[in-house]
Parts: C-alpha cells; sequence; structure tokens
C-alpha cells in the first residue's frame, strides 16, 4: 500500500537511452521544473512538482479536477507565478523579469479550453497578429504562413470570417493554428475539448495528432484518454497539487500503481 | 410515400418524405400596415390610447409651430418688427434678431476683417472630420495625423494670429536644460533598475519634449497675421474649440488613468485613483472659478496663462477623469482569456492594450464615451461664469443691446440656442450608433 505523498514512478526524471520505443529521441532538455511550489492565498495549489520534458516528447497531464494540472501548465509560460522551486524554459529561468518571460512565452505555444480568440479580428488577423507585432515579420509573409498553418488545421475557407461566425471546434482549431503561427518550441494545451460539442471535439484531437506525429514537443492537459493512448509518451496523473504516478499510457491505462489513479480510472473509463 | 407513411403511423413512428419549401408571411403582418396594426391598434383600448397620444402631440407642437412658424417675425431692422404694435399680431418668435446677430453668435468680437482666418478653420475641420468619419474615403491614417497633430497648431496659429507668447532665449534655456537633466535622470534610473515601465515612461517623456519644442518655437513664429486675443474670441467658434479640444483631449487622459486605475504598480495606481476622485469630487464650476480666479494669485508674478487655455486644460483634466471610469468599465467587461490569450502569444503590456484589450473595451463603452462627451459639449456652457464668451454667453450678452429689446428676443434666442446644441449633440449620438453597429459586425 502506497502513501498518497509518496510518489509513484517507474520512468525516472531521468530516462535511461534504452528506455521505452522513445529510445532513439533526441535527449535535449526544453521544460525542467524543480520542486515547484504555489500558493493561492493559504491553498497549497502546486506541491514539490518536479519535471523534466525533453524536445520531441509528448505529455498528456490528467487527474480529478482541482489536482493542479492546469496551474503547473501555467506556470510553464508564466501564465500562473511561482513561489519557490525552479523552471527553466529552453535553457531560460523564469524570473521576475518580463524580457526574459516575453522571450519565453514566444517560444511556448498554448491552447486555452475558452479558445481566447480576439474577437474583434477575423481568424487570419488573429494568426497574423502576433507573428507582425512581436516577431517583426512582414506583413504579407505573415500572411503566408499564416494561410499555411491554417491549411493545416483545414480551414482555410474561414480565413476571413470572424471567431464568432465559426463553431467552436472551428475556434479551437484557429487557436492552434495562431499558436503554431509564432513558430513555438512546445506547444501548452490546457483541455482543449472540454467546452466543445462532442461531434467536434474529434476534429480538434485530429489535428493534435497531427502535430504529435510531426514530432512537436506537447503537453496536454486533457481527459481523452484515447487520445493519451495514441500519441503520448508519457502520461502524469496529478492530485491534490501533486505528481502522483507518470508512466507510459498502455502501462498507466492497464495497471495504475497508486491508489488515487486506481480511483480516477475507474470513475472517466466506466461510462 | 403515403404506403410508408400510413405505416409509419400504425408503429408510432413518423419519417418526412421531403421536406417543405419556404413560404412567404402572411401580408398583413409585413409592411408599414402591418406595423401599425401590431403596435398602435392591435386592441380596443391601443387604439383608444394611440387617439389620445396622438391629440397631445397635436396639442403641444401647435403651440410651438405656431409660436415659431405662424406668428413668427422673420425680418426686420430693429426691435420694431417684433413689437406686437408694428407686426399687428401677436408675436411669436422674433428670428430677426436671431438673424441679425447670427455673426456676433458664431465669432463673438473677432475682428471682422480677419474672420476669413476663422471660416478656413471651420472649412478646414470640417473637411477633415468628414475624411475620417466617413469610413468608406481612403487615407485615413494620414488624416488622422493631420486632424490630431497639424490641425490643432493650425487652428491655433490662425485664430490667435501667432505670436501667442514670448520667450526670452534665457527662458528656452533653462527649458531645454531642465527637461533634458530630468530625462538624464530618467534614463539612468531606468538603465539601473532595467524596469520596462520605467523605460516606457523615458520614450514618453521624450515624446513630450519634442512636442513641447515644436509647439513652442510655432507659437514664437511670426507668422504675418494680426494678433487676435482669446477674450475677442466668442459665441459659437469658443463653443467649438473648447468641446473639440475636451474631446480629443478627455479620451487619451481618461484611457491613461483607466489603465493606471488597473496597474499593478501601487504608486501608479494610487496616483490615478487620486487624480481621479479629485476631479470627479468636485464641481466643474469651482474648477473653472479656480483656475480663472484663484490661480493668478499662486502664481508668481509676471507668469500669465491666458484665461481660455486655463479653461481648455481643466475641462480636459475634468472630464478625463470621467472618461477614465467610463474606459474602466470597459476594461472590466473583457473576459480575462483576451489578457492570458494576449500573453500566451508574447506581447508586452502596450502591445496588449493597443492592438486586443483597447479596441474591445472602447467598443464596449462607446454608449458611456458618448454619454460624457455630450455631456462634456453641453458644460461648455459654463465658462460664461469665468467670463468667458461661448454660444450661450454671447446670447446672453446680445440682451443687452437696446437696439434689439423686444420681449420676444429673450426667448427666441434661447430657442435658437437650445436647438445649435440639440443638433450637435443629437448629431454626435447618431454617429456614435452608426460606429456601434459598424464595429459589431463580427457578433452577427
Amino acid at each position: 500500500m502506497l502513501s498518497k505523498a509518496k510518489v509513484v514512478s517507474s520512468l525516472n526524471a531521468t530516462p535511461s537511452p534504452d528506455d521505452g520505443p522513445d529510445a532513439d529521441m533526441s535527449k535535449t532538455v526544453i521544460i525542467e521544473m524543480v520542486k515547484v511550489n504555489k500558493w493561492f492565498g493559504n491553498f497549497h495549489a502546486l506541491r514539490d512538482i518536479d519535471l523534466t520534458v525533453y524536445e520531441g516528447e509528448r505529455i498528456v497531464i490528467c487527474g480529478p479536477s482541482g489536482s493542479g494540472k492546469s496551474t503547473a501548465l501555467r506556470c510553464i509560460n508564466r501564465l500562473e507565478e511561482h513561489q519557490t522551486g525552479q523552471v527553466v524554459v529552453d535553457g531560460i529561468e523564469l524570473t521576475n523579469d518580463l524580457k526574459k518571460i516575453d522571450e519565453i512565452r514566444r517560444e511556448v505555444g498554448m491552447v486555452f479550453q475558452q479558445f481566447n480568440l480576439f474577437p474583434h479580428l477575423t481568424v487570419l488577423e488573429n494568426c497574423t497578429l502576433a507573428p507582425v507585432w512581436v516577431r517583426k515579420m512582414p506583413r504579407k509573409q505573415a500572411e503566408d504562413v499564416a494561410m499555411g498553418h491554417l491549411e493545416r488545421v483545414k480551414i482555410p475557407e474561414q480565413a476571413h470570417k470572424y471567431p464568432g461566425q465559426i463553431s467552436g471546434g472551428q475556434q479551437q482549431r484557429v487557436a492552434i493554428a495562431r499558436a503554431l503561427c509564432m513558430n513555438p518550441r512546445v506547444m501548452l494545451f490546457d483541455e482543449p475539448t472540454s467546452a466543445l460539442d462532442p461531434e467536434m471535439i474529434k476534429e480538434v484531437l485530429d489535428v493534435m495528432v497531427d502535430l504529435a506525429e510531426r514530432g512537436m514537443t506537447m503537453i496536454c492537459v486533457s481527459h481523452e484518454m484515447a487520445f493519451a493512448r495514441q500519441v503520448a509518451d508519457r502520461v502524469i496523473f496529478m492530485d491534490e497539487g501533486q505528481i502522483v504516478e507518470q508512466n507510459e499510457p498502455k502501462t498507466f491505462f492497464e495497471s495504475p500503481q497508486s491508489d488515487r489513479a486506481k480511483e480516477f480510472l475507474s470513475k472517466i473509463l466506466s461510462h | 410515400m403515403t404506403d410508408v407513411s400510413s405505416k409509419a403511423a400504425k408503429q408510432g413512428a413518423f419519417v418526412r418524405g421531403e421536406l417543405l419549401p419556404m413560404a412567404p408571411p402572411p401580408h398583413f403582418s409585413v409592411g408599414v400596415f402591418g406595423w401599425m396594426r401590431r403596435h398602435l391598434f392591435s386592441s380596443p383600448l391601443n387604439v383608444l390610447l394611440t387617439l389620445l397620444g396622438a391629440y397631445v402631440i397635436w396639442i403641444v407642437f401647435k403651440g410651438l409651430i405656431e409660436w415659431g412658424f405662424v406668428d413668427a417675425v422673420w425680418r426686420g431692422a430693429d426691435r420694431n418688427a417684433c413689437l406686437t404694435s408694428v407686426a399687428g399680431h401677436p408675436v411669436g418668435a422674433c428670428w430677426a434678431f436671431v438673424h441679425a446677430k447670427l455673426g456676433q453668435f458664431t465669432y463673438g468680437l473677432y475682428p471682422a476683417s480677419e474672420i476669413w482666418r476663422v471660416n478656413l478653420c471651420y472649412v478646414i475641420g470640417f473637411v477633415g472630420l468628414v475624411g475620417l468619419m466617413v469610413p468608406s474615403i481612403p487615407f485615413k491614417a494620414a488624416n488622422l495625423v493631420f486632424m490630431f497633430c497639424l490641425y490643432p497648431l493650425l487652428a491655433l496659429i490662425l485664430l490667435s494670429g501667432g505670436h501667442f507668447f514670448a520667450m526670452s532665449p534665457g527662458a528656452w534655456v533653462k527649458l531645454g536644460l531642465s527637461m533634458v537633466l530630468l530625462l538624464a535622470v530618467l534614463l539612468f534610473w531606468a538603465e539601473r533598475t532595467k524596469s520596462v515601465a520605467l523605460g516606457s515612461i523615458v520614450r514618453l517623456w521624450g515624446l513630450f519634449a519634442v512636442a513641447l519644442a515644436i509647439l513652442l518655437s510655432v507659437l514664437q513664429t511670426d507668422w504675418g497675421l494680426m494678433p487676435v486675443r482669446t477674450d475677442l474670441w466668442g459665441g459659437l467658434t469658443v463653443t467649438l474649440v473648447i468641446a473639440a479640444t475636451g474631446i480629443v483631449l478627455s479620451l487619451p487622459v481618461g484611457i491613461v488613468l483607466a489603465l493606471g486605475r488597473r496597474s499593478r504598480m501601487p504608486i501608479v495606481r494610487t496616483l490615478s485613483v487620486l487624480f481621479i476622485e479629485f476631479w470627479r469630487g468636485v464641481p466643474l464650476i469651482t474648477v473653472l472659478f479656480m483656475a480663472s480666479v484663484m490661480l493668478p494669485l499662486f502664481l508668481p508674478e509676471g507668469v500669465d496663462f491666458d484665461k481660455l487655455l486655463r479653461c481648455l486644460v481643466c475641462i480636459a483634466l475634468f472630464w478625463g477623469a470621467y472618461m477614465a471610469e467610463v474606459v474602466r468599465g470597459g476594461l472590466q467587461a473583457l473576459n480575462r482569456g483576451q489578457y492570458e490569450g494576449g500573453h500566451a502569444l508574447g506581447f508586452g503590456y502596450w502591445q496588449l492594450m493597443r492592438l486586443i484589450i483597447l479596441p474591445q473595451a472602447l467598443k464596449v463603452v462607446i454608449p458611456g464615451i458618448t454619454n460624457t462627451i455630450v455631456a462634456l459639449f453641453k458644460d461648455t456652457s459654463l465658462v460664461t461664469i469665468v467670463g468667458l464668451f461661448d454660444l450661450l454667453g454671447i446670447i446672453q450678452a446680445s440682451f443687452s443691446d437696446p437696439k434689439w429689446i423686444t420681449p420676444a428676443s429673450w426667448a427666441t434666442a434661447y430657442g435658437f440656442a437650445a436647438m445649435i446644441y440639440w443638433l450637435f449633440c443629437f448629431a454626435m449620438s447618431r454617429y456614435s450608433v452608426f460606429m456601434e453597429r459598424r464595429l459589431n459586425v463580427h457578433n452577427k
């Protein structure tokens, strides 16, 4: 019987080269979280989070609501500020230095549960705004890049519509394209399909699978277990602000080690 | 098909064989008659209320039409034309008076030989404004720069004739040195603390210094125009100068204050709150009084600002505080996700505000901004109190002209003033509705 606080991890923070199917994967560390703690008031939201992400790795974070998975994700691009510990992204440590924060945000794309598209701009303008103003890309080139990504998410024909005029699934695909236009090294997904109608979930997941197959480094907070099985290199299970278990998806889903994970899986897989 | 549906009916299921085409609506529900039927004559009680309403409207407007048109005197050389004894009927409005005084109502006491300068300002301003307001007219960016940077300067030179004030070379050196010194201190501080906020303050300060230098040198140049002191300006011209300056300045002041009030920096936030609460807490009349009567007592001897200029500054700051609260409403109405979406893409604070937050926030509060602008426009009439002759002031002054003292002049002139104010305010209100619809395309 394992105590709740004890972290079960068959996959160590630094896996050996002959470990699992991704043995030939490049071993560049892109994100490193060391003993990260965060409090909301008196509430201890993240407790000693240790996480190392390698380039090209696909990670799915799951866990019950309120377990801190979104907060952990948002600490990576400083949408949430951690209080103790270290977050290092692409060799840059996140501190209060605004310039460094913006530098990291340029390299880290994020997709939100509520899309957060800019409603006053067309789909194309949503995609070109950041490349033009943040990356100082010429507008024409930015538009070409944006159309390329819109084609990749299969909605080039909606480029001149406003976000309010297209469906939720299409909006989320635009949000993915918008993040890709910055040519990020890492993509963060914060429950990208939770706000969607069931019939639209698949179109968004298809785009994410396509992205994974092209070798994008991805960290997804998601409850789409089929997606996790299909693309994830690692599944991280969080509860009460800590990482309780992490493993490759097959082992995690078929023989979870901790009681919390067993209980969680039995709830979401039973229906 | 009947076979299928009868079979389905027996089993309790239903499958539609073919879809119904769209049919036109019944004729009594469309058009003018449809509308009247629905809204005015839908029941006996509504018929009664409609007739009653029409009767009340008739009574009210009958009097107004009789006063303004039927019994009105349109032409005349002096007060005699508007006397009941001369006209031979009870006299309503004395439009002859307004007609005779129209020049004064428009230009105040501006020298007659120089009135072309005021007219030129009107014409250029009108053309530029139309160019800005009609969406299909091109060159918006160039026009924007012209209307907000060059036109105010041009109007200032034309109206005042240059020679606004003279500054000795010594004063120039002193001013320049103090500005450079302040810039150096700020730069040094910004460099040491590496603060982004300080960096933008330095940039703003540099911009301000350049603008001030241009302004001062332009104002001292001799343009070969006859100087006209501002106490000779008057009438609608002064009303429009105050309103335009107030509107153009109060909006940026309000935006800066609103952003300041929502800033995470405690000093900036506190200063903004204090500023807003101070200006919002005092009546405009008090502010104008302080500026025109009390301020000179505190200034060192020899230093004197133009009275109109003082009023302009006060009005801009006073309404800026109101505008700040309106804009803050818009900022708070936005979803936090908009900030996060922008941050996640790597936008810095000013870019985020300018490109993402403010366009949306300002659009949300167009009705509030219009409300404030309309109130500002009407409240320009308060400058009468400190002895400036705006439209209302000059109209009141004209009552003392013995040539035109009649029982009707007073009401006619006030009616005329009301019409002018109403026209401007109504135009602004309609334009704001138009803009709101136009900017709302993405919600349809």
